[in-house]
């Protein structure tokens, strides 16, 4: 049965890394709900972390198949009940009607997000949790008109010792 | 440390891994290596095409075990190479391929000859990288021969930009390379091994399905002793055959959509099915869901990938096949098992064997496929190597020519490709110069790579070339023969060329033998004298290969006429 995952692992902090990465996922197949990388303590390695809908089978099978990558030097496919995982979204809010205006900030507010910026006619906001989360605002707001959204995708941590 | 240019330090490297020959095509984008390469004493093996350079180095690392050098000049020159990197890398064949490269500062520009290699071969290498400076040179060389002759084999690929090659830096040869994202674990797991160990010891039916990573860690011997200590007949795929001598009595030939009767029954009754250094392609296990229904699987293999990929099994040893048949084999010394039930289970084996044999042919005009292989053995000695293009040729191989050690039958498994039997048949004499070696081909994928001919002349590296002629891209035809109603489409070659004076033509000798017996003659000779000779035997059309498992049909579905 697909269910979504989160899968993180260690990379060469290389140029051409992030491309093989995702060649990797295209040319098997492997349906990627998102992808984020950032740079973490050590600057030689980066960290990615991808979160895909699949099977055990599939799911096992990407993990191989990016440890088989000579760039890539860690790989763990996360286990939900001990990860904390966070997204974070950015959303342009028409607001040139003041009912509107008033709803999402009370939306926002909801959600513990924060208002980055006011222009006359539009809000920007920003929200995060996890990706569920998120989906239930835009769900929520969406009558009102988001004009815009950006996600970054999601980004995840082992809780207590457990580390990649 | 001592200043050099990257061209200088390109070679250097290359000497240093005791590389002695290198397949190539020259060209703008590689003049200072060339020019390097003028001054040294490593062998430069030109070939009349990139892919055949690539093929070459292909059959040389599969021949000699060592790694295979090519090298080609940016854009077309490293695209001409993509097709032999594909070939060389799903095969796990060792080879590294070298390309010019526009220099740094043009990259992107789209500049003459400027072609992005390190993207276009990205899924079809184990790795590719690209230099940056001279000082990289040599750890991207020593990466790439590390990388592709350890773990499961592979191709790498090294992007050399032309500057890079030109520019003057301090360089240092490291001693040792390594990289922290690639650990190859070849010991297997003591656990995975009992376990293997107990289901095997209490195996009623067991089958032994042998692949290419047998040959690649060497360990045919090993595969023999189990087989011969658990009674189990082996199959072998077509990247395992050699692996087991074709005429040992528990040899039940190869498995898949044209297995012989005896290896497909068997592994459709096993109960237990050890599979050692293959990975289930579609073309061995015909339709999954029927594939040896009844067996526990036991899947060694150096990659770990590979194991429940196609097939879900219920053992697996992940390490070199060699170490893993070892460990299992010392266990079931100290294990009490009983093989006198196995004697039911090889007198199956005697059953189909006799029951699928071949049918003796005869009222035929023509010379039939089957029995020119067997011509060609008999004419062959024992330690002779051959390498086959792809179609019914290929099939016919693996069917009806006997190979009796690893590392002397190779074809193109994984991307059946036309074309690779000759070259790569020319890279295995230049591996092996004491041996004859012979590619049996069809006409079709010989027209392929055919320009190779200068390459065996010029270079003195003698071939022989079989071309089962039957004017058509046979498998294909066989295809629509059988289920597109005979509607020939893109099938037909007609009669150009005469092979005979296209071999003359490059310097070589052409026969066209009328009899088996002429045919066996001429490969007589052509392995006394040692020359180059294509033999141009004709054969029928319409002739099939059978077995046959249809497309969709699981491996008891044999097909053995039409
Ligand atoms: C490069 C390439 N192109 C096309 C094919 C598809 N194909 C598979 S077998 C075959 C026919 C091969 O004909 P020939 O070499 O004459 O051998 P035969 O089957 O007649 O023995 C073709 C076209 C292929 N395998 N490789």
């Amino acid at each position: 049965m697909a269910q979504l995952s989160t899968i993180a692992f260690l990379v060469e902090n290389k140029p051409g890394v992030l491309f093989k990465v995702s060649n990797l996922f295209r040319r098997r197949g492997y349906n990627i709900e998102s992808i984020s990388v950032g740079p973490v303590e050590n600057p030689e390695l980066s960290r990615m972390t991808v979160s895909v809908k699949a099977d055990s089978r599939i799911l096992n099978q990407i993990v191989d198949q990016l440890d088989k990558m000579v760039e890539v030097i860690k790989v763990k496919r996360l286990d939900p009940m001990r990860t904390v995982a966070r997204e974070m979204a950015l959303f342009k809010i028409d607001t040139s009607d003041p009912m509107a205006r008033e709803e999402s900030l009370r939306h926002v507010n909801n959600y513990h997000g924060l208002i980055l910026n006011i222009d006359p006619d539009f809000l920007i906001a920003e929200v995060t949790g996890d990706p569920a989360t998120i989906d239930e605002f835009i769900e929520k707001t969406s009558p009102i008109g988001i004009e815009e959204m950006s996600r970054t995708g999601v980004t995840a941590l082992e809780k207590g010792r457990l580390k990649l | 440390m001592v200043e050099m240019s990257g061209a200088r330090a390109f070679v250097e490297s290359l000497e240093r891994q005791k590389a002695e020959i290198i397949f190539g095509v020259s060209g703008g984008a590689i003049l200072p290596i060339c020019d390097e390469l003028w001054n040294s004493d490593l062998r430069f093996i030109m070939a009349r095409h990139e892919q055949g350079a690539a093929h070459m180095a292909d059959g040389f690392a599969r021949a000699s075990g060592r790694v295979g050098v090519c090298l080609a000049t940016s854009g077309p020159g490293a695209t001409n190479l993509v097709t032999g990197i594909a070939t060389a890398n799903i095969d796990s064949s060792p080879v590294v391929a070298f390309t010019g490269q526009v220099p740094l500062n043009m990259i992107g520009t789209d500049a003459f000859q400027e072609v992005d290699i390190i993207g276009v071969s990205a899924s079809i290498t184990k790795f590719n990288l690209q230099v940056r400076r001279p000082s990289e040179i040599p750890q991207a060389v020593k990466s790439a021969f590390y990388v592709a002759s350890t773990g499961r084999h592979g191709c790498v690929l090294v992007d050399l930009p032309k500057d890079v090659q030109i520019a003057v830096e301090e360089i240092e040869f490291p001693e040792e390379v390594s990289f922290r994202g690639y650990n190859i674990n070849l010991e297997p797991d003591g656990r995975e091994m009992d376990w293997a160990t107990t289901l095997l010891s209490n195996a009623k039916r067991p089958v032994i399905m042998a692949g290419g990573g047998v040959i690649a860690s060497n360990a045919s011997a090993e595969l023999v002793k189990m087989a011969e200590l658990l009674v189990a007949p082996v199959t072998t795929t077509l990247m395992g055959k050699g692996a087991m001598p074709c005429d040992h009595q528990l040899f039940a030939g190869q498995c898949g959509m044209h297995g012989t009767g005896e290896a497909n029954l068997l592994v459709s009754e096993a109960d237990v099915l050890l599979v050692v250094g293959a990975r289930f392609s579609d073309r061995t296990t015909a339709k999954l869901e029927e594939f040896s229904p009844g067996a526990k699987v036991i899947h060694i293999d150096i990659d770990r990938s590979e194991v429940d990929k196609n097939i879900e099994t219920v053992t697996r040893v992940i390490g070199d096949a060699k170490l893993a048949l070892e460990g299992i084999l010392s266990r079931m010394a100290n294990t009490r098992f009983d093989t006198s039930r196995n004697g039911e289970w090889l007198k199956k084996l005697e059953k189909f064997r006799k029951q699928y044999a071949p049918p003796e042919l005869s009222g035929n005009p023509h010379m039939r496929a089957p029995e020119v292989m067997r011509a060609l053995r008999r004419a062959l000695p024992r330690e002779a190597l051959v390498t086959t293009e792809v179609g019914q040729c290929q099939m016919w191989s693996a069917l009806y020519f006997d190979a009796y050690a690893p590392r002397t039958f190779f074809s193109s498994g994984g991307l059946g490709t036309m074309g690779w039997g000759f070259p790569a048949a020319i890279g295995a004499k230049a591996a092996r110069p004491d041996v004859p070696v012979v590619d049996i081909a069809g006409d079709g994928s010989f027209c392929m790579t055919e320009n190779n001919l200068a390459t065996c002349v010029e270079e003195n590296l003698p071939v022989v070339v079989v071309v089962l002629n039957n004017r058509m891209l046979g498998m294909v035809a066989q295809w629509q023969r059988l289920f597109y109603g005979r509607r020939y489409f893109g099938v037909e070659l007609g009669n150009s060329p005469d092979f005979v004076k296209l071999a003359e033509a490059y310097g070589a000798e052409g026969v066209r033998p009328e009899t088996i017996d002429e045919f066996e003659r001429a490969v007589r000779r052509a392995v006394k004298d040692d020359v180059t000779m294509v033999i141009d035997v004709q054969i029928d059309p319409e002739e099939n290969v059978f077995p046959m498992v249809p497309p969709g049909k699981g491996l008891k579905d044999l097909l053995v006429e039409a």
